[in-house]
Protein backbone atom coordinates (compact mmCIF):
# COMPACT_ATOMS: atom_id res chain seq x y z
CA UNK A 1 0.00 0.00 0.00
CA UNK A 2 2.77 2.32 0.89
CA UNK A 3 6.19 3.41 1.74
CA UNK A 4 7.95 2.23 5.27
CA UNK A 5 8.90 5.85 5.44
CA UNK A 6 4.83 6.74 5.95
CA UNK A 7 4.78 4.54 8.84
CA UNK A 8 3.15 6.06 12.08
CA UNK A 9 6.09 6.18 14.93
CA UNK A 10 3.58 4.21 17.12
CA UNK A 11 0.89 1.85 16.56
CA UNK A 12 -1.75 3.10 15.03
CA UNK A 13 -4.14 0.09 14.83
CA UNK A 14 -3.46 -0.18 18.68
CA UNK A 15 -4.53 3.22 19.07
CA UNK A 16 -7.79 3.01 16.81
CA UNK A 17 -8.82 -0.07 19.25
CA UNK A 18 -8.94 2.71 22.13
CA UNK A 19 -11.72 4.39 20.22
CA UNK A 20 -14.84 2.25 20.17
CA UNK A 21 -16.68 4.29 17.72
CA UNK A 22 -14.00 3.67 14.77
CA UNK A 23 -14.98 -0.17 15.71
CA UNK A 24 -18.91 0.19 14.33
CA UNK A 25 -19.54 -1.08 11.34
CA UNK A 26 -22.45 0.81 9.22
CA UNK A 27 -25.02 -0.71 7.46
CA UNK A 28 -23.78 -3.17 4.57
CA UNK A 29 -20.59 -4.00 6.69
CA UNK A 30 -19.11 -0.63 5.77
CA UNK A 31 -16.30 0.27 8.26
CA UNK A 32 -16.32 4.05 9.28
CA UNK A 33 -13.27 6.44 7.71
CA UNK A 34 -13.63 9.23 10.16
CA UNK A 35 -12.37 12.09 8.05
CA UNK A 36 -13.64 15.44 9.91
CA UNK A 37 -11.13 14.88 13.15
CA UNK A 38 -10.38 18.69 12.88
CA UNK A 39 -14.13 19.32 13.27
CA UNK A 40 -14.29 17.48 16.40
CA UNK A 41 -12.24 14.39 17.15
CA UNK A 42 -13.60 11.42 18.45
CA UNK A 43 -13.36 9.93 22.43
CA UNK A 44 -11.07 7.52 23.46
CA UNK A 45 -12.73 4.82 25.72
CA UNK A 46 -10.94 6.19 29.23
CA UNK A 47 -12.62 9.83 28.20
CA UNK A 48 -15.80 8.00 28.05
CA UNK A 49 -15.21 6.14 31.32
CA UNK A 50 -13.48 8.77 33.03
CA UNK A 51 -17.01 11.18 32.57
CA UNK A 52 -19.02 8.04 33.69
CA UNK A 53 -16.71 7.55 36.67
CA UNK A 54 -17.72 10.90 37.69
CA UNK A 55 -21.28 10.78 37.54
CA UNK A 56 -21.60 7.37 38.82
CA UNK A 57 -19.07 7.96 41.90
CA UNK A 58 -18.80 10.94 43.20
CA UNK A 59 -21.01 14.05 41.24
CA UNK A 60 -21.55 16.97 43.07
CA UNK A 61 -21.34 20.65 42.40
CA UNK A 62 -17.49 22.13 42.10
CA UNK A 63 -16.26 24.50 44.46
CA UNK A 64 -19.16 24.08 46.64
CA UNK A 65 -19.42 21.64 49.17
CA UNK A 66 -17.17 20.39 51.85
CA UNK A 67 -18.35 16.98 52.06
CA UNK A 68 -16.79 14.14 50.12
CA UNK A 69 -18.76 14.21 46.75
CA UNK A 70 -17.75 17.86 46.62
CA UNK A 71 -14.17 17.56 47.77
CA UNK A 72 -13.61 14.76 46.02
CA UNK A 73 -14.81 16.84 42.16
CA UNK A 74 -12.63 20.03 43.32
CA UNK A 75 -9.94 17.79 43.78
CA UNK A 76 -10.59 15.68 40.35
CA UNK A 77 -11.24 19.70 38.71
CA UNK A 78 -8.10 20.76 40.07
CA UNK A 79 -6.47 17.52 38.94
CA UNK A 80 -7.38 18.60 35.37
CA UNK A 81 -6.51 22.38 35.54
CA UNK A 82 -2.76 20.85 36.63
CA UNK A 83 -2.73 19.01 33.55
CA UNK A 84 -3.71 21.91 31.48
CA UNK A 85 -0.95 23.74 33.04
CA UNK A 86 1.41 21.22 31.89
CA UNK A 87 0.11 20.53 28.69
CA UNK A 88 0.75 24.13 27.41
CA UNK A 89 3.56 25.28 29.37
CA UNK A 90 1.90 27.69 32.05
CA UNK A 91 3.80 28.57 34.84
CA UNK A 92 0.76 28.55 37.62
CA UNK A 93 -2.18 26.54 37.48
CA UNK A 94 -4.25 30.20 38.00
CA UNK A 95 -3.91 30.80 34.36
CA UNK A 96 -5.77 27.98 33.10
CA UNK A 97 -9.46 28.89 32.69
CA UNK A 98 -12.60 26.50 31.84
CA UNK A 99 -14.76 27.89 30.04
CA UNK A 100 -17.37 26.45 27.04
CA UNK A 101 -14.64 26.36 24.07
CA UNK A 102 -12.20 28.12 22.06
CA UNK A 103 -15.45 30.55 21.18
CA UNK A 104 -16.22 31.60 24.60
CA UNK A 105 -12.33 32.10 25.15
CA UNK A 106 -11.80 33.94 22.31
CA UNK A 107 -15.00 36.34 23.08
CA UNK A 108 -13.70 36.52 26.84
CA UNK A 109 -10.46 38.39 25.14
CA UNK A 110 -12.11 40.08 22.76
CA UNK A 111 -14.80 41.69 25.06
CA UNK A 112 -12.95 41.19 28.59
CA UNK A 113 -9.65 42.79 27.22
CA UNK A 114 -10.17 44.08 24.84
CA UNK A 115 -13.50 46.19 25.22
CA UNK A 116 -11.26 47.28 28.26
CA UNK A 117 -8.35 48.33 26.59
CA UNK A 118 -8.56 49.30 22.87
CA UNK A 119 -9.32 52.80 22.33
CA UNK A 120 -10.61 54.41 18.59
CA UNK A 121 -7.77 54.30 16.23
CA UNK A 122 -6.01 51.16 18.20
CA UNK A 123 -5.52 48.43 15.53
CA UNK A 124 -5.98 44.76 15.95
CA UNK A 125 -4.17 42.84 13.44
CA UNK A 126 -5.69 39.73 11.80
CA UNK A 127 -5.94 37.79 8.89
CA UNK A 128 -7.75 36.18 6.06
CA UNK A 129 -7.18 32.65 7.20
CA UNK A 130 -8.76 32.78 10.15
CA UNK A 131 -11.64 30.94 11.76
CA UNK A 132 -14.93 33.05 12.69
CA UNK A 133 -14.02 32.47 15.99
CA UNK A 134 -11.07 34.47 15.59
CA UNK A 135 -12.21 36.65 13.10
CA UNK A 136 -16.01 38.22 14.35
CA UNK A 137 -15.36 38.89 18.16
CA UNK A 138 -12.43 41.03 16.61
CA UNK A 139 -15.08 42.46 14.14
CA UNK A 140 -17.30 43.52 17.06
CA UNK A 141 -14.92 45.06 19.86
CA UNK A 142 -13.22 46.87 16.70
CA UNK A 143 -16.88 47.92 16.28
CA UNK A 144 -17.47 48.65 20.00
CA UNK A 145 -14.13 50.41 20.80
CA UNK A 146 -13.78 52.38 17.54
CA UNK A 147 -10.56 50.33 16.77
CA UNK A 148 -9.65 49.32 13.33
CA UNK A 149 -8.60 45.27 12.55
CA UNK A 150 -5.94 45.58 9.57
CA UNK A 151 -4.88 42.11 8.03
CA UNK A 152 -1.06 40.17 7.84
CA UNK A 153 -1.22 39.50 3.55
CA UNK A 154 -1.44 35.87 2.86
CA UNK A 155 1.29 34.35 0.34
CA UNK A 156 -0.07 32.55 -2.70
CA UNK A 157 0.17 28.72 -1.24
CA UNK A 158 -1.54 30.51 2.02
CA UNK A 159 0.88 31.23 4.57
CA UNK A 160 1.26 34.86 6.56
CA UNK A 161 3.64 36.75 4.27
CA UNK A 162 6.25 37.98 7.72
CA UNK A 163 8.07 39.76 4.71
CA UNK A 164 5.07 42.63 4.68
CA UNK A 165 4.56 42.10 8.53
CA UNK A 166 6.28 45.65 8.72
CA UNK A 167 3.61 47.15 6.61
CA UNK A 168 0.66 46.44 9.23
CA UNK A 169 2.53 45.79 12.48
CA UNK A 170 3.05 49.37 14.07
CA UNK A 171 3.23 50.70 17.06
CA UNK A 172 -0.88 51.32 16.50
CA UNK A 173 -0.95 47.39 16.64
CA UNK A 174 -2.82 46.96 20.15
CA UNK A 175 -3.05 42.76 19.70
CA UNK A 176 -2.58 40.53 16.81
CA UNK A 177 -4.53 37.45 16.87
CA UNK A 178 -3.55 34.53 15.03
CA UNK A 179 -4.29 30.66 14.81
CA UNK A 180 -1.65 28.21 15.17
CA UNK A 181 -2.63 26.27 12.66
CA UNK A 182 -5.28 26.76 9.72
CA UNK A 183 -8.34 24.52 10.06
CA UNK A 184 -8.61 24.73 6.07
CA UNK A 185 -5.51 25.55 4.65
CA UNK A 186 -3.68 23.12 7.75
CA UNK A 187 -0.55 26.26 7.84
CA UNK A 188 1.77 26.09 10.81
CA UNK A 189 1.99 29.83 12.19
CA UNK A 190 5.28 30.89 13.31
CA UNK A 191 3.98 31.50 16.59
CA UNK A 192 6.93 32.66 18.38
CA UNK A 193 8.36 35.04 15.87
CA UNK A 194 4.67 36.39 15.59
CA UNK A 195 4.55 36.82 19.32
CA UNK A 196 8.14 38.50 19.49
CA UNK A 197 7.30 40.98 16.61
CA UNK A 198 4.15 41.89 18.66
CA UNK A 199 5.72 42.24 21.46
CA UNK A 200 8.02 44.83 20.01
CA UNK A 201 5.88 47.01 19.56
CA UNK A 202 4.00 47.02 22.43
CA UNK A 203 1.49 44.98 21.45
CA UNK A 204 -0.13 41.28 22.77
CA UNK A 205 -0.47 38.18 20.80
CA UNK A 206 -3.93 35.96 20.79
CA UNK A 207 -3.53 32.55 19.57
CA UNK A 208 -5.95 30.44 18.35
CA UNK A 209 -4.87 26.78 19.39
CA UNK A 210 -7.95 24.42 18.28
CA UNK A 211 -6.42 22.92 15.97
CA UNK A 212 -2.56 23.85 16.81
CA UNK A 213 -2.83 22.33 20.57
CA UNK A 214 -4.46 19.12 19.32
CA UNK A 215 -1.69 18.28 16.87
CA UNK A 216 1.73 19.59 18.21
CA UNK A 217 3.62 20.19 21.56
CA UNK A 218 2.44 23.85 22.93
CA UNK A 219 4.56 25.85 25.16
CA UNK A 220 3.17 29.46 26.19
CA UNK A 221 6.69 30.70 28.16
CA UNK A 222 8.42 29.58 25.32
CA UNK A 223 6.81 30.63 23.05
CA UNK A 224 5.83 33.97 25.14
CA UNK A 225 2.14 33.76 24.19
CA UNK A 226 -0.35 35.83 26.01
CA UNK A 227 -3.44 34.27 25.35
CA UNK A 228 -4.30 30.91 24.33
CA UNK A 229 -7.87 29.30 23.29
CA UNK A 230 -8.36 25.80 22.52
CA UNK A 231 -10.94 23.18 23.27
CA UNK A 232 -11.03 19.82 25.00
CA UNK A 233 -13.51 18.26 22.13
CA UNK A 234 -10.79 18.40 19.50
CA UNK A 235 -8.21 17.10 21.47
CA UNK A 236 -9.69 14.03 21.83
CA UNK A 237 -12.13 15.06 25.32
CA UNK A 238 -15.27 16.00 25.99
CA UNK A 239 -17.75 18.59 24.20
CA UNK A 240 -18.48 21.37 25.46
CA UNK A 241 -15.16 21.98 27.67
CA UNK A 242 -12.67 24.66 26.72
CA UNK A 243 -9.55 26.29 27.88
CA UNK A 244 -8.67 30.09 28.04
CA UNK A 245 -4.79 30.88 29.37
CA UNK A 246 -4.01 34.05 30.19
CA UNK A 247 -0.74 35.72 31.14
CA UNK A 248 -1.64 36.02 35.20
CA UNK A 249 -0.84 39.71 34.84
CA UNK A 250 -3.25 40.12 32.03
CA UNK A 251 -5.89 37.75 33.54
CA UNK A 252 -5.94 40.67 36.55
CA UNK A 253 -6.41 43.39 33.39
CA UNK A 254 -9.43 41.17 31.87
CA UNK A 255 -12.86 41.96 32.60
CA UNK A 256 -15.09 39.40 33.26
CA UNK A 257 -17.40 38.35 30.37
CA UNK A 258 -20.17 36.84 32.44
CA UNK A 259 -21.46 37.55 36.12
CA UNK A 260 -23.21 35.55 38.99
CA UNK A 261 -22.02 32.72 41.28
CA UNK A 262 -18.45 31.88 42.22
CA UNK A 263 -16.87 34.51 40.82
CA UNK A 264 -17.26 36.88 42.54
CA UNK A 265 -14.86 38.20 46.38
CA UNK A 266 -18.05 40.23 47.96
CA UNK A 267 -21.46 40.80 47.00
CA UNK A 268 -22.73 43.82 48.31
CA UNK A 269 -26.48 45.22 47.92
CA UNK A 270 -25.28 47.94 45.25
CA UNK A 271 -22.18 46.37 43.99
CA UNK A 272 -19.85 43.44 43.71
CA UNK A 273 -16.16 43.05 43.56
CA UNK A 274 -14.47 39.59 41.35
CA UNK A 275 -12.69 36.98 42.68
CA UNK A 276 -9.33 36.38 41.58
CA UNK A 277 -8.72 34.15 38.58
CA UNK A 278 -9.61 31.85 37.36
CA UNK A 279 -13.00 32.09 39.28
CA UNK A 280 -13.60 35.43 38.21
CA UNK A 281 -13.77 34.28 34.93
CA UNK A 282 -15.86 30.59 35.82
CA UNK A 283 -19.33 32.05 36.76
CA UNK A 284 -22.01 29.96 37.75
CA UNK A 285 -22.13 26.26 37.28
CA UNK A 286 -19.62 24.89 34.50
CA UNK A 287 -19.39 21.51 33.00
CA UNK A 288 -17.83 19.38 35.55
CA UNK A 289 -17.69 15.49 34.67
CA UNK A 290 -16.59 16.99 31.25
CA UNK A 291 -13.88 19.28 32.44
CA UNK A 292 -12.79 16.08 34.80
CA UNK A 293 -12.73 14.27 31.63
CA UNK A 294 -10.80 16.63 29.69
CA UNK A 295 -8.11 15.74 32.28
CA UNK A 296 -8.09 11.55 30.29
CA UNK A 297 -7.54 13.05 27.60
CA UNK A 298 -4.84 15.19 28.09
CA UNK A 299 -3.25 11.81 29.47
CA UNK A 300 -3.83 9.85 26.85
CA UNK A 301 -2.38 12.15 24.46
CA UNK A 302 0.50 12.93 26.55
CA UNK A 303 0.95 8.99 26.38
CA UNK A 304 1.34 9.12 22.55
CA UNK A 305 3.41 12.14 22.60
CA UNK A 306 3.14 15.40 20.81
CA UNK A 307 6.41 14.83 18.91
CA UNK A 308 5.07 11.36 18.08
CA UNK A 309 1.29 12.42 16.76
CA UNK A 310 3.27 15.27 14.67
CA UNK A 311 5.19 13.11 13.08
CA UNK A 312 2.11 10.94 12.36
CA UNK A 313 0.60 13.55 10.92
CA UNK A 314 3.29 14.58 8.82
CA UNK A 315 3.40 11.36 7.40
CA UNK A 316 -0.66 11.09 6.68
CA UNK A 317 -0.44 14.60 4.85
CA UNK A 318 1.95 13.30 2.61
CA UNK A 319 0.43 10.41 1.96
CA UNK A 320 -2.57 12.31 1.52
CA UNK A 321 -0.81 14.94 -0.94
CA UNK A 322 0.35 11.91 -3.33
CA UNK A 323 -2.80 10.08 -2.99
CA UNK A 324 -5.11 13.03 -4.23
CA UNK A 325 -2.83 14.19 -6.81
CA UNK A 326 -3.29 11.09 -8.59
CA UNK A 327 -6.93 12.00 -9.66
CA UNK A 328 -7.31 14.15 -12.01
CA UNK A 329 -8.62 18.34 -11.94
CA UNK A 330 -7.46 17.85 -7.89
CA UNK A 331 -6.72 21.30 -6.55
CA UNK A 332 -5.61 20.87 -2.90
CA UNK A 333 -4.92 24.18 -1.18
CA UNK A 334 -2.71 25.69 1.22
CA UNK A 335 0.88 25.28 1.56
CA UNK A 336 3.87 23.11 0.90
CA UNK A 337 3.49 19.82 3.55
CA UNK A 338 6.66 21.37 5.37
CA UNK A 339 4.81 24.20 6.38
CA UNK A 340 1.65 22.33 7.45
CA UNK A 341 -0.72 20.15 9.50
CA UNK A 342 -3.11 16.88 8.63
CA UNK A 343 -5.64 18.99 7.05
CA UNK A 344 -6.10 18.48 3.58
CA UNK A 345 -8.55 20.61 1.57
CA UNK A 346 -9.97 20.13 -1.48
CA UNK A 347 -11.81 20.81 -4.58
CA UNK A 348 -12.36 19.25 -7.88
CA UNK A 349 -13.15 20.89 -11.05
CA UNK A 350 -16.61 20.00 -12.14
CA UNK A 351 -17.34 18.56 -8.56
CA UNK A 352 -19.49 20.44 -5.81
CA UNK A 353 -18.32 20.18 -3.09
CA UNK A 354 -21.78 18.94 -1.24
CA UNK A 355 -22.33 16.39 -3.91
CA UNK A 356 -18.82 14.72 -3.27
CA UNK A 357 -19.04 15.09 0.89
CA UNK A 358 -23.02 13.19 0.01
CA UNK A 359 -21.08 10.38 -2.21
CA UNK A 360 -17.73 10.00 -0.05
CA UNK A 361 -20.62 9.43 2.63
CA UNK A 362 -22.18 6.57 1.01
CA UNK A 363 -18.72 5.06 1.33
CA UNK A 364 -18.43 5.23 4.60
CA UNK A 365 -16.06 8.00 4.23
CA UNK A 366 -16.76 11.20 6.73
CA UNK A 367 -15.51 14.29 5.72
CA UNK A 368 -16.73 18.08 6.03
CA UNK A 369 -17.70 20.76 3.31
CA UNK A 370 -18.61 23.73 2.85
CA UNK A 371 -16.42 27.28 4.15
CA UNK A 372 -15.19 25.78 7.40
CA UNK A 373 -15.83 29.10 9.33
CA UNK A 374 -13.66 30.55 7.06
CA UNK A 375 -15.95 32.76 4.31
CA UNK A 376 -13.28 35.31 3.83
CA UNK A 377 -10.39 32.65 3.25
CA UNK A 378 -12.98 31.32 0.57
CA UNK A 379 -13.30 34.90 -1.01
CA UNK A 380 -9.68 34.86 -0.98
CA UNK A 381 -9.64 31.41 -2.78
CA UNK A 382 -12.43 32.22 -4.46
CA UNK A 383 -14.00 29.27 -4.17
CA UNK A 384 -17.39 29.38 -2.46
CA UNK A 385 -16.98 25.98 -0.54
CA UNK A 386 -14.35 23.28 -0.39
CA UNK A 387 -14.13 19.58 1.12
CA UNK A 388 -12.21 18.91 3.97
CA UNK A 389 -10.40 15.37 5.24
CA UNK A 390 -8.58 16.34 8.62
CA UNK A 391 -6.72 13.68 10.51
CA UNK A 392 -6.79 12.45 14.17
CA UNK A 393 -4.54 10.30 16.03
CA UNK A 394 -6.01 7.27 14.76
CA UNK A 395 -6.38 8.01 11.27
CA UNK A 396 -4.40 5.37 9.44
CA UNK A 397 -3.01 5.23 5.79
CA UNK A 398 -5.80 3.16 5.17
CA UNK A 399 -8.31 5.81 5.78
CA UNK A 400 -6.47 7.79 3.12
CA UNK A 401 -7.13 5.19 0.70
CA UNK A 402 -10.53 4.74 1.81
CA UNK A 403 -10.60 8.34 0.62
CA UNK A 404 -9.13 7.72 -2.47
CA UNK A 405 -11.45 5.05 -3.85
CA UNK A 406 -14.60 6.15 -2.49
CA UNK A 407 -13.67 9.86 -4.51
CA UNK A 408 -13.08 7.35 -7.38
CA UNK A 409 -17.00 6.18 -6.69
CA UNK A 410 -17.80 9.76 -6.74
CA UNK A 411 -16.69 10.70 -9.26
CA UNK A 412 -17.77 7.88 -11.43
CA UNK A 413 -21.25 8.72 -10.15
CA UNK A 414 -20.45 12.66 -11.29
CA UNK A 415 -19.95 11.27 -14.52
CA UNK A 416 -16.20 13.26 -13.89
CA UNK A 417 -14.36 9.88 -14.64
CA UNK B 1 -37.45 13.08 -19.05
CA UNK B 2 -37.03 15.14 -16.26
CA UNK B 3 -39.30 17.73 -18.33
CA UNK B 4 -42.47 16.24 -17.81
CA UNK B 5 -42.34 14.22 -15.31
CA UNK B 6 -45.07 14.01 -13.24
CA UNK B 7 -45.06 13.54 -9.17
CA UNK B 8 -47.55 10.07 -9.81
CA UNK B 9 -44.74 8.47 -12.00
CA UNK B 10 -41.91 9.61 -9.41
CA UNK B 11 -43.62 7.60 -6.63
CA UNK B 12 -43.72 4.30 -9.27
CA UNK B 13 -40.14 5.16 -9.90
CA UNK B 14 -38.92 5.44 -6.47
CA UNK B 15 -41.27 2.47 -5.52
CA UNK B 16 -39.41 0.28 -7.34
CA UNK B 17 -35.63 1.47 -5.97
CA UNK B 18 -34.59 0.40 -3.05
CA UNK B 19 -32.03 2.21 -0.48
CA UNK B 20 -31.09 5.43 -0.16
CA UNK B 21 -27.53 4.26 -2.57
CA UNK B 22 -30.12 3.63 -5.17
CA UNK B 23 -32.64 6.43 -4.66
CA UNK B 24 -29.50 8.62 -4.33
CA UNK B 25 -28.50 7.13 -7.60
CA UNK B 26 -31.91 8.40 -9.26
CA UNK B 27 -31.59 11.68 -8.07
CA UNK B 28 -28.00 12.64 -9.63
CA UNK B 29 -29.75 10.96 -12.89
CA UNK B 30 -32.86 13.24 -12.64
CA UNK B 31 -30.23 16.13 -11.55
CA UNK B 32 -28.31 15.41 -14.95
CA UNK B 33 -31.74 15.55 -16.67
CA UNK B 34 -33.21 18.86 -15.11
CA UNK B 35 -34.09 21.34 -17.69
CA UNK B 36 -31.09 24.11 -17.51
CA UNK B 37 -31.77 27.60 -16.65
CA UNK B 38 -29.75 30.42 -18.94
CA UNK B 39 -27.12 31.97 -17.63
CA UNK B 40 -29.08 35.19 -17.80
CA UNK B 41 -31.49 33.62 -15.38
CA UNK B 42 -28.93 33.13 -12.88
CA UNK B 43 -28.76 36.26 -11.23
CA UNK B 44 -28.92 37.02 -7.36
CA UNK B 45 -32.81 38.70 -7.39
CA UNK B 46 -33.17 34.57 -8.73
CA UNK B 47 -31.56 33.60 -5.61
CA UNK B 48 -32.68 30.92 -2.74
CA UNK B 49 -31.29 31.55 0.29
CA UNK B 50 -30.84 29.07 2.85
CA UNK B 51 -29.16 26.44 0.64
CA UNK B 52 -25.61 25.45 0.93
CA UNK B 53 -25.18 25.38 -2.85
CA UNK B 54 -26.39 28.00 -5.61
CA UNK B 55 -29.80 27.62 -6.13
CA UNK B 56 -31.48 29.80 -8.90
CA UNK B 57 -35.37 29.68 -9.17
CA UNK B 58 -37.61 31.17 -11.32
CA UNK B 59 -41.45 30.66 -12.10
CA UNK B 60 -43.26 31.44 -15.59
CA UNK B 61 -47.28 31.57 -15.91
CA UNK B 62 -48.27 29.55 -18.69
CA UNK B 63 -51.17 30.68 -20.81
CA UNK B 64 -53.08 27.50 -20.16
CA UNK B 65 -57.31 27.90 -18.94
CA UNK B 66 -56.67 28.12 -16.14
CA UNK B 67 -53.25 29.88 -16.45
CA UNK B 68 -50.48 27.72 -14.45
CA UNK B 69 -47.30 28.28 -12.99
CA UNK B 70 -44.08 26.50 -14.40
CA UNK B 71 -40.93 26.29 -12.10
CA UNK B 72 -37.56 26.45 -13.49
CA UNK B 73 -34.72 25.85 -11.02
CA UNK B 74 -30.59 24.73 -11.09
CA UNK B 75 -28.10 24.34 -8.74
CA UNK B 76 -24.59 24.08 -9.13
CA UNK B 77 -24.47 20.63 -7.00
CA UNK B 78 -26.06 17.33 -9.04
CA UNK B 79 -28.07 16.06 -5.79
CA UNK B 80 -29.82 19.19 -5.12
CA UNK B 81 -30.85 19.99 -9.18
CA UNK B 82 -32.15 16.01 -8.65
CA UNK B 83 -34.41 17.18 -5.90
CA UNK B 84 -35.13 20.50 -7.47
CA UNK B 85 -36.05 17.61 -10.18
CA UNK B 86 -39.05 16.49 -8.04
CA UNK B 87 -39.99 19.79 -6.42
CA UNK B 88 -40.81 20.71 -9.80
CA UNK B 89 -42.78 17.58 -10.98
CA UNK B 90 -44.39 18.27 -7.25
CA UNK B 91 -45.21 22.16 -8.03
CA UNK B 92 -44.88 22.41 -11.68
CA UNK B 93 -47.84 23.14 -14.12
CA UNK B 94 -50.76 23.80 -11.63
CA UNK B 95 -52.65 26.92 -10.91
CA UNK B 96 -51.47 29.54 -8.01
CA UNK B 97 -54.06 28.13 -5.68
CA UNK B 98 -53.44 24.41 -6.19
CA UNK B 99 -49.43 25.00 -5.48
CA UNK B 100 -50.53 26.89 -2.18
CA UNK B 101 -52.36 23.76 -1.20
CA UNK B 102 -49.15 21.17 -2.15
CA UNK B 103 -48.16 19.49 1.64
CA UNK B 104 -44.69 18.46 0.47
CA UNK B 105 -43.59 17.03 3.63
CA UNK B 106 -45.85 14.30 3.13
CA UNK B 107 -44.28 13.76 -0.59
CA UNK B 108 -40.72 13.81 0.63
CA UNK B 109 -41.80 10.98 3.36
CA UNK B 110 -43.41 8.79 0.22
CA UNK B 111 -40.66 8.95 -1.58
CA UNK B 112 -38.50 7.85 1.50
CA UNK B 113 -35.95 10.97 1.11
CA UNK B 114 -36.95 13.12 4.31
CA UNK B 115 -35.22 10.66 6.48
CA UNK B 116 -31.66 10.91 4.28
CA UNK B 117 -31.49 14.93 4.27
CA UNK B 118 -29.69 16.22 6.83
CA UNK B 119 -31.58 18.99 8.75
CA UNK B 120 -29.07 21.19 6.87
CA UNK B 121 -30.35 20.24 3.59
CA UNK B 122 -34.06 20.24 4.70
CA UNK B 123 -33.87 23.58 5.51
CA UNK B 124 -32.77 24.38 1.93
CA UNK B 125 -35.18 22.41 0.41
CA UNK B 126 -38.00 23.91 2.32
CA UNK B 127 -36.35 27.23 1.19
CA UNK B 128 -36.69 26.69 -2.35
CA UNK B 129 -40.51 25.45 -1.40
CA UNK B 130 -40.88 28.76 0.52
CA UNK B 131 -39.85 30.56 -2.71
CA UNK B 132 -41.96 28.73 -5.02
CA UNK B 133 -45.01 29.26 -2.55
CA UNK B 134 -43.88 33.09 -2.78
CA UNK B 135 -44.18 32.99 -6.07
CA UNK B 136 -47.14 31.33 -6.38
CA UNK B 137 -48.62 33.89 -3.92
CA UNK B 138 -47.68 36.84 -6.52
CA UNK B 139 -49.03 35.16 -9.43
CA UNK B 140 -52.18 34.75 -7.37
CA UNK B 141 -51.82 38.28 -6.95
CA UNK B 142 -51.20 39.55 -10.33
CA UNK B 143 -54.33 37.55 -11.74
CA UNK B 144 -56.77 38.75 -9.58
C1 LIG C 1 -9.12 27.24 14.14
C2 LIG C 1 -10.39 27.15 14.93
N1 LIG C 1 -10.70 28.10 15.81
C3 LIG C 1 -11.81 28.06 16.56
C4 LIG C 1 -12.70 27.03 16.45
C5 LIG C 1 -13.93 27.04 17.30
O1 LIG C 1 -13.94 26.01 18.22
P1 LIG C 1 -15.22 25.71 19.10
O2 LIG C 1 -16.35 25.52 18.14
O3 LIG C 1 -14.86 24.47 19.83
O4 LIG C 1 -15.45 26.88 20.00
C6 LIG C 1 -12.43 26.01 15.55
C7 LIG C 1 -13.39 24.88 15.40
O5 LIG C 1 -13.80 24.51 14.35
C8 LIG C 1 -11.25 26.06 14.78
O6 LIG C 1 -10.97 25.11 13.88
Amino acid sequence: MSDSHLQSPFDVEAVRRDFPILQKLLPKGLSVTYLDSGSSAQKPQCVIDKEAEVYENYYANAYRGVYRFGALVDEQLEGTREKVRQLVGAKQTDEVIFTSGSTMSLNVVAFGWGRRHLQPGDEILLNEMEHHANFVPWQQAAEQTGAVCRFIPLTDDGRLDLSRLDEVLTTKTKLLAVTGMSNVLGTINPVKELAARAHAVGAIIVVDGAQSVPHMTTDVVEDDIDFLAFSAHKLYGPSGVGVLYGKHELLDATDPLLFGGHMIDRVYRDHSTWAAPPAKFEAGTGQIAQAIALGAAIDYVSNIGFEAMHEHDRRLAEYAHQRLNELPDMRIYGPHLEHKGAIVSFTIDGAHPEDLAQLLDRRGVFVRHGHHCTMPLHDLLGVSATVRASFGVYSSLADVDALFDALQFALGRLRLA
Amino acid sequence: MADDLTIDELYEEFEDLGDWDERCDYLIDLGFNLPQLPDEAKIDPNMVHGCQSNVWLVAEMKPTEPPTLEFIANSDAIIVNGLIAVLTALFSHQTPERILMIEPQEVFARLGLERHLSPQRRNGLYSMVDRVRQLAVEAATNSS
